[in-house]
């Protein structure tokens, strides 16, 4: 930053100099001066409405508020004084004379700004002996409680929908007292981020519906993880209380999520709990039933021995995980595990199926092309990235199925030979930093490499991929992807590994929690399933065998740039699962195969040792490659099939809870997006 | 009586002074009548001259704004950019919505050319090509009217593409409010403009920088902008002889409540009080002794006692001098036989309702203050409660977004420092017939 | 809540479709060219207008989503604006809406007596619709005559400088389909002293 930003201040009669970008209310928190607020958060536009923040100005005949205030050479701020006081605790009464007080009932008691600040600045007895308002509940769907009573109008909610979340159905209905807010005629609000506004509402006005009377916060033990139930990995509290997990929030991560997560993993943990898989279990006469270790893992050892097995690694799968099977595979040969069970083609650096792109830079561009990617329910963070660079003046090109959206794009057509598209070259010709995001619904179909090349020719070609930056982006919705690719665990194939595979003539199968066990190549096959939820793909297996959750083991995941992230364990496993390592640590030592680490962590120390860029938790994994280019453009078609059309049920824990379901009975249903203007 | 001429009803004010020649529609109000009253003889000229030039005989002329701040509005005009290159806007302000006040309303139905003539005026001067008049929902008849005398003066060349041959191009467009008293605070009307609700701005940035569509403009009530072309016409001073140092011009003055002949005026800015009620309304009802207090600038001005409005004189700063102000020049006059407690309650259910709802002082507390003002009318709140009420007053003063909130807590601080004890004395009857 | 039908945030439906007739078409366009390209968003005050011109004076639902989509806004913009402005008609009113001025400079004059007069002649309350639909009365702040008080506004029209006997005349006229003398009911031409 040149110098000449920088201006000259006094907050409480300390010089300082800052930058003059700033507003009031940063200065005095760099100065260190605490300002109460409501309205004002740092990831909306300014309303500068509840009136907390009030300062003195020198000179200003009134008070102002800060929030809203640029800063001037020479001003001189002071945020303590009689009258300052006087300002907020005014505001403050006026904020608590129509609030209900029921804070012993309310869930946000314990973490609500209005109960903390009205202990700083209330008024001991309330003057107000008039009625107080009570407001009618809203409708706003299956995720989010209304108690509008609580309400305090500081409009976050209305600005979170409209500006972060792209959906503009939240309002602020009537005038005055009556002033409300609502949805429209109280639909369920449709988008995949909408729990956010629980932890936006600075009052107990928006709470979470299943989270209901669940717990008090302090009785809360809280994990930090991350969400394993997209690619994007953003970063989340778990709050649990003895085996149970009661509630998930967001931690801020400013490359990654910022402070929103998807509803998914906010609201499916009901699911961690339904139709688990909680003892071995063994096919007799076409029926599944209860086994135990020692039977179950005595049949399976003698199944291996002169077998000659494949490997599924399925969505949510951690790196260790992936690891350990690596290991254990090798010793019946090369080319046996896949965790491209979706056929993605894949070329052979990490810059081929990874977000070559920080996700905090997608905002940055003035162009972006969707080439089969569905954002909105793919990867919702990514979404909302995009809809910033919408709202920065960005065009927002598809070629693919006419996908919904919750900003404008324009169509291109179905193949892409729609990148011809005189109106498209021209706009990429012009356009100073275009992305390109090729997702499932392509990567999945490409039959011919100089597909993939030629798409790398046309980036190439439009500054996409430049010396300096690579915005040729590779989206899959699924956790454990990347990290398992970045170990290997896929055959040498480009395109279509999966089908490629199913040809070679495999006797038994081991699924780590991929349902594509149940594909009828495999009819003939010993099935055992490595698994945590009991669906199709566990039921139609010969062995079952339960293992954690990720939120009962530690485990590492490759998010969809190529950033390791860790998930914790926040409560023992449910039931008698055993984590993979151990059980193929125990498989080894019957078959007489090495594996040496005898503890997960020596596990890992291992894992390292042979990838020491998985070390480097949080950071992106650098890597210097280039992709192959094309000798001619040439497109082939490809049969699209996106990789889900249902947000809310992607996955099989997903599938499993009963607060997705009522998503889908009563979101999804709705006829129509509301559009953005 | 039908017939009575203009000359009769302005009896004061020198008949050749005055700016509103039509102000009660006795004449023709359209172009046929405009012409002969003056208006568009000589525009072609004024928009021949430097735009500066102006700005600058608008300053001198010391006219200040007539929606009720009374900031100088050649002042307002030089903070408009110059040639930006961005589209510049005039916004006029025909909400008229403040209790008390409806001049602007005799002058868009009687003599409208006034202002779509200062409109064009005024938007050349601000560079400002285009211009819209945000008129109250409820006028219908007068936005008829206005945009009868628009047509009429796009057909005649004086507006529209090279406006009165000037080889400037100027379109006016009118906009309708729908009931809402925010909208006439510059910034909600701007919000209004562009089809949200009628929600104020924070500032800075002020309009002049970014205004409608986030394009420099500039507000401006309706009288302020239908005196610019006889201020253009007669020279700045003229109209500076007109008044006082300051105060200049005449001024249209609406007077209501318990006089005899409540009416709509224009007279000199400054003239006393006490003698635009004796001489233009035929004096307080019941007798000048019967007088309980006079607001004096519309609903948000605090009330002057019968001993102020002896002397005072209507014009800005002598108000402001004895706390009050011209605001509107919306004068109420109350007499002793009504309550004048009630008075400020209607205002206080007034402010309630009109509030936006957007921040916490005005919406919480408008409704607090009626509410306590409702239990005052029935004598039924205590000394300290008074005491509580003028608290709530002073917590809402000045810690808004907008003047609403002031506007609502003025009345009230009126009421209760010139009428303390009698209000005190009404809670004391009532506890001794209680008990 | 209020219950005034310009006050109200509760929407209901016609249980009608709701489609521009060609006439409002043909003023639709005309209002749009008053704003610049993008910003059609500024039309939302005059449609709602030309809506409750076409839909017997009130807002429904059907409306609110007719607009939404010739302006392409958002539903809940166009539902916001529409509870925010008092004139609006949230619910079905009388054919003559009788708004009565009730703030200070017309009390001041006695509009209470007109409130009484007219709610007795129309045999409704304030906020009411009479049963044979043919008034809805309701109270309002402050309509901009206040020199001409006390006076109320029956549909566009107002009626100044009222007493119980005009207003009682002014009531019956409608009922009997006969017309009425607009602006001031004491022969003045405006808000001249006379
Ligand atoms: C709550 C509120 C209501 C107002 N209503 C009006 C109004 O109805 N008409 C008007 O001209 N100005 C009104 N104003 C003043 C305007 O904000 C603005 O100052 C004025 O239109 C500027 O014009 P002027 O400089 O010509 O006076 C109002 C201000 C406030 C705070
Ligand atoms: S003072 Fe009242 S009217 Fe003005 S912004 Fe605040 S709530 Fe709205
Ligand atoms: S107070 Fe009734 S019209 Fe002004």
């Amino acid at each position: 930053m040149s110098e000449n930003s920088f201006i000259k201040i006094k907050i409480n009669n300390k010089d300082l100099e800052v930058d003059k970008n700033l507003t009031v209310m940063q200065a005095c928190e760099i100065a260190g001066e605490e300002i109460p607020r409501f309205c004002y958060h740092d990831k909306l536009s300014i309303a500068g409405n509840c009136r907390m923040c009030l300062v003195e100005i020198e000179k200003a005949p009134k008070l102002v508020s800060s929030c809203t205030m640029p800063l001037m050479e020479g001003m001189s701020i002071i945020t303590n004084s009689e009258k300052v006081n006087a300002g907020r605790k005014g505001v403050m009464e006026f904020l608590l004379i129509n609030h209900p007080l029921d804070c012993p009932i309310c869930d946000q008691g314990g973490e609500c700004d209005l109960q903390d600040q009205a202990m700083y600045y209330g008024f001991d007895k309330s003057r107000y002996s008039e009625n107080k308002r009570a407001v009618d509940n809203k409708n706003m769907g299956p995720l989010v409680n209304t108690i509008m009573t609580r309400c305090i109008h500081c409009t976050r909610c209305v600005r979170f929908a409209t500006e972060v979340a792209g959906v503009p159905e939240l309002g602020m209905l009537g005038r005055g007292e009556n002033a409300e807010i609502t949805t429209y005629l109280e639909n369920s609000i449709t988008s995949e981020l909408s729990g956010n506004v629980i932890d936006l509402c600075p009052v107990g006005a928006l709470t979470s519906k299943p989270y209901q009377f669940k717990a008090r916060p302090w009785e809360l033990k809280r994990t930090d993880s991350i969400d394993i139930f997209d690619s994007v990995g953003s970063n989340i509290r778990i709050d649990s209380r003895a085996e149970e997990i009661l509630r998930v929030t967001p931690r801020t991560n400013e490359d990654i999520n910022e402070e929103w997560i998807p509803d998914k993993v906010r609201f499916n943990y009901d699911g961690y709990y339904q139709q688990r898989i909680d003892t071995p279990y063994i096919k007799k006469n076409q029926k599944l039933e209860i086994s135990n270790w020692e039977e179950s893992l005595k049949i399976l050892i003698s199944k291996l021995k002169n077998s000659k097995p494949l490997a599924l690694i399925g969505e949510l799968v951690d790196v260790e995980t992936g690891y350990a099977v690596k290991k254990f595979m090798s010793n019946f040969g090369d080319n046996n595990v896949e965790c491209r069970t979706d056929n993605q083609f894949i070329h052979e650096s990490l810059n081929s199926f990874r977000f070559n792109t920080p996700i905090n830079k997608i905002e940055d561009a003035d162009l972006i092309l969707l080439i089969g990617a569905n954002p909105k329910i793919e990867t919702p963070i990514i979404n909302h990235k995009i809809f910033k660079a919408f709202n920065n003046g960005s065009e927002i090109f598809n070629i693919g199925e006419e996908i919904l959206l919750n900003y404008d794009t324009k169509y291109l057509g179905k193949q892409l030979d729609a990148l011809n598209n005189e109106k498209f070259v021209k706009s990429i010709k012009k356009s100073k930093n275009p992305l390109i995001i090729v997702g499932s619904a392509f990567l999945n179909s490409i039959r011919n490499i100089n597909t993939f090349k030629s798409i790398v020719s046309f980036s190439q070609k439009y500054k996409v991929v430049t010396e300096t930056k690579n915005n040729l982006n590779f989206l899959n919705p699924f956790s454990s992807r990347v990290g398992q690719l970045f170990i290997g665990n896929t055959s040498q194939e480009y395109c279509e590994p999966f089908t490629k595979l199913t040809n070679q003539n495999f006797d038994t199968v081991l699924s780590f929690g991929s349902e594509k066990i149940v594909d009828t190549t495999f009819d003939n096959c010993f099935k055992v399933y490595f698994g945590h939820h009991g669906d199709e793909g566990a039921m139609k297996s010969d062995i079952v065998l339960p293992t954690p959750l990720f939120t009962e083991k530690n485990g590492i995941f490759l998010n969809i740039e190529g950033r390791p992230q860790e998930a914790k364990k926040c409560h023992n496993p449910i039931g008698g699962s055993k984590e993979e390592w151990a059980i193929i640590k125990k498989m080894s030592e019957e078959l007489l195969f090495e594996f040496k680490p005898n503890t997960f962590d020596q596990l890992r120390e291992e894992l390292f040792r042979e990838y020491p860029k998985l070390f480097n938790f949080n950071e992106i994994i650098q890597e210097d490659s280039s992709l192959p280019v094309a000798e001619n453009i040439l497109f082939e078609d490809c049969k699209i099939t996106y990789p889900f059309e249902n947000f809310y049920m992607s996955d099989i824990v997903s599938k499993n809870s009963v607060t997705m379901a009522k998503c889908v009975d009563e979101i999804m249903t709705k006829p129509l997006l509301e559009k953005s203007a | 009586m039908d017939h009575k001429r203009e000359e009769e009803v302005q009896r004061m004010l020198n008949i050749k002074d005055k700016i509103f020649q039509n102000l009660h529609g006795f004449d023709e109000p359209f172009l046929e009548g405009a012409l002969k009253r003056g208006s568009w003889s000589n525009t072609k000229e004024i928009l021949s001259k430097n735009q500066n030039d102006v700005i600058e005989m608008v300053k001198s002329s010391q006219l200040r704004g007539r929606g009720g701040a009374g900031f100088s509005t050649g002042l307002k005009w030089s903070f408009m950019p110059k040639n930006t290159g961005k589209q510049h806007y005039l916004v006029v302000n025909a909400d008229e919505s403040e209790p008390g006040t409806c001049k602007d309303r005799e002058i868009i139905r009687n003599d409208p050319h006034t202002l779509i003539e200062g409109c064009l005026i005024a938007s050349y001067a601000i560079q400002a090509t285009k211009c819209y008049i945000y008129i109250r929902g409820e006028y219908y008849f007068e936005y008829i009217q206005l945009e009868k005398a628009i047509a009429e003066a796009y057909d005649n060349g004086l507006l529209g593409k090279n406006a009165c041959g000037s080889n400037f191009d100027f379109d006016l467009y009118v906009h309708r409010g729908a009931g809402a008293y925010i909208c006439g605070e510059e910034t909600a009307l701007l919000e209004s403009l562009e089809g949200k609700k009628g929600q104020p701005r924070l500032k800075p940035p002020f309009p002049a920088g970014v205004g409608l569509y986030g394009m420099p403009t500039t507000i401006n009530n309706v009288e302020s902008i239908a005196v610019v072309p006889t201020i253009l016409r007669r020279g700045s001073d003229w109209f500076k002889k007109i008044g006082t140092e300051n105060n200049t011009g005449t001024k249209v003055f609406c007077i209501s409540g318990n006089v005899n002949k409540p009416c709509t005026i224009e007279e000199e800015m400054g003239i006393p009080l006490q003698e635009l009620i004796e001489k233009h309304c035929e004096g307080v009802e019941g007798g000048w002794d019967n007088l309980k207090a006079i607001i004096p600038g519309g609903s948000s001005t605090p009330m002057l006692p019968k001993t102020v409005c002896e002397t005072v004189k209507m014009n800005f700063d002598d108000l402001k001098a004895y706390g009050s102000g011209l605001g509107t020049a919306g004068v109420i006059v109350v007499n002793k036989n009504n309550d004048i407690s009630e008075v400020i309650e209607r205002f206080a259910h007034f402010y309630k309702h009109e509030s936006c709802g957007q921040c916490t002082p005005c919406r919480e507390g408008t409704g607090w203050m009626f509410r306590m003002m409702q239990k005052l009318v029935r004598g039924e709140i205590s000394p300290e409660q008074i005491e509580l009420l003028e608290n709530v007053t002073k917590q809402v003063e000045g810690h808004t977004i907008c003047a609403l909130g002031d506007a609502a807590a003025w009345p009230i601080q009126g009421l209760i420092k010139n009428f303390k004890s009698e209000l005190i004395e009404k809670y004391n009857k009532r506890n001794l017939k209680a008990s | 809540m209020s219950n005034h039908p310009g006050l109200s945030n509760t929407f209901s439906s016609s249980g009608e479709k709701f489609e521009w007739s060609k006439e409002s078409l043909k003023s639709i366009k005309m209002i749009i060219s008053r704003y610049p390209k993008d910003r059609h968003q500024s039309a939302v005050m005059p449609l709602l207008y030309l809506a409750q011109e076409q839909n017997n004076n009130w807002i429904s639902i059907e409306c609110i989503e007719k607009i939404a989509e010739t302006l392409n806004m958002p539903k809940i913009r166009v539902t916001e604006v529409a509870s925010f402005y008092s004139m609006y008609n949230t619910r079905p009113v009388g054919k003559n809406l009788v708004q009565i001025c009730r703030t200070s400079p017309c009390w001041l004059r006695g509009s209470n007596k007109i409130t009484n007069t007219i709610c007795k002649e129309t045999k409704c309350d304030i906020n009411e619709t009479s049963e044979d639909n043919l008034f809805t009365v309701v109270e309002v702040e402050c309509l901009g005559a206040c020199s001409n008080g006390p006076m109320i506004q029956i549909n566009n029209d107002f009626y100044e400088d009222l007493d119980e006997e005009s207003t009682k005349t002014i009531l019956d006229n409608i009922k009997n389909n006969r017309p009425n003398k607009i602006g001031s009911q004491k022969g003045r031409r405006s808000s001249e002293n006379a």
